[in-house]
């Protein structure tokens, strides 16, 4: 066993293990780390297994099969941060919703409770 | 027809008074609104104090959020329709009868009120000049009208566009990428020549700095809003 495959399967066992932990504490949603299991999963079966590691990489002309590993976990980055682009779009479409609803709410509120006290004198 | 004018504030308690007195003046069947965008002076107070209504944003929305705010309001208040007003003092209370003509008559769903389309005391600064012609040459080939004051946000809307606008709304510099919207949504867009005056207080939003950023954002946006379903 090298170095750098001692390296990589620590490194993806440890983001595993953190995504793992992570979620039985409740911190952070099934929904979001769908991405990261799939991804620290993949990495740390092609990091401990050099057999396959070195298929895929003669299947795609790749000369130096760990550095497949640094492409496949490029890919799996870019596609978590886009996945949170994405999110983070939907969550301020919504905090803008929901902020216009809230201040004509309030401005309704007040208009009701403004009109209860122009109301009040008369009735008494 | 009942009838809502939108004035979206931010920061503009010194303009403020003298827009609403001139609303008050010259329009007398409409009802105004304030969309207080998070301002951090007195704005809503003010406004408050005049009597007009007020909605005030929790937090900045920035110029889209509030005026979609206003339409919101328009559309749950049953307005028949709805008049985009600056609350900076820009836009004149006295014109916008010529906005409403086509809007009544039911020959156009959205009309804009235009300072290019006939000589006026308007001056801006070169960038906005260009980025102002640059969006017109843009904006009338994707519309297949000529389209002269694209950025103007001195508009009346009916009761199709304010449904529209209160679900789908652009952010940032909502003026231009609104027209594209509508014009997808095949509604009806009309110009009409109106007078603006130079700004009474506050700062334009738009400084020389960021007209070029300003200018690329849209751009990209207009692009994207043709791409999208």
């Amino acid at each position: 066993m090298d170095l750098l495959k001692i390296l990589a399967i620590v490194g993806s066992g440890t983001v595993l293990f953190l995504v793992i932990e992570l979620i039985r504490r409740g911190r952070l949603k099934e929904r979001y780390s769908l991405l990261w299991l799939f991804a620290s999963g993949v990495l740390l079966i092609l990091s401990s297994s050099r057999d396959i590691l070195k298929y895929i990489s003669d299947m795609m002309g790749i000369y130096y099969p760990p550095s497949f590993l640094f492409l496949l976990a490029f890919l799996f980055l870019l596609l978590i941060t886009l996945h949170f682009s994405v999110t983070i779009s939907g969550l301020s479409e919504k905090n803008k919703r929901l902020a216009q609803e809230l201040a004509l709410l309030r401005q309704e509120m007040r208009e009701s409770i403004g009109r209860r006290h122009v109301d009040r004198p008369g009735k008494e | 027809m009942k009838t809502l004018i939108i004035v979206p504030a931010y920061n503009e308690e010194e303009s403020l008074p003298g827009v609403i007195r001139d609303l008050r003046e010259n329009i007398r069947f409409a009802d105004i609104l304030v969309v207080n965008d998070g301002s951090r002076d007195a704005t809503a107070r003010t406004a408050e104090e005049m009597g007009v209504v007020v909605v005030s944003l929790p937090f900045n929305l920035g110029i889209g959020g509030a005026m979609q705010a206003g339409y919101l309001y328009a559309e749950q208040g049953g307005y028949d329709i709805a008049v985009q007003f600056d609350g900076d003092g820009q836009h004149l209370a006295g014109e916008i009868e010529k906005l409403l003509r086509q809007i009544n008559e039911g020959s156009a769903d959205l009309v804009v009120g235009s300072r290019f389309l006939k000589r006026g005391r308007y001056n801006a600064s070169v960038f906005r000049k260009i980025g102002i012609w640059i969006f017109s040459a843009v904006l009338s080939r994707i519309l297949g009208m000529p389209v002269t004051d694209s950025t103007s946000g001195f508009r009346a809307a009916n009761r199709r566009v304010i449904t529209f606008f209160s679900r789908t709304y652009p952010d940032d510099y909502p003026e231009v990428e609104a027209l594209v919207l509508l014009h997808k949504a095949k509604m009806r867009i009309a110009e009409v020549p109106v007078s603006m005056r130079e700004r009474t207080g506050g700062r334009s939003s738009i400084t020389p700095i960021r007209s070029a950023y300003y200018m690329i954002k849209v751009l990209l946006a207009i692009f994207i809003d043709l791409l999208k379903k």
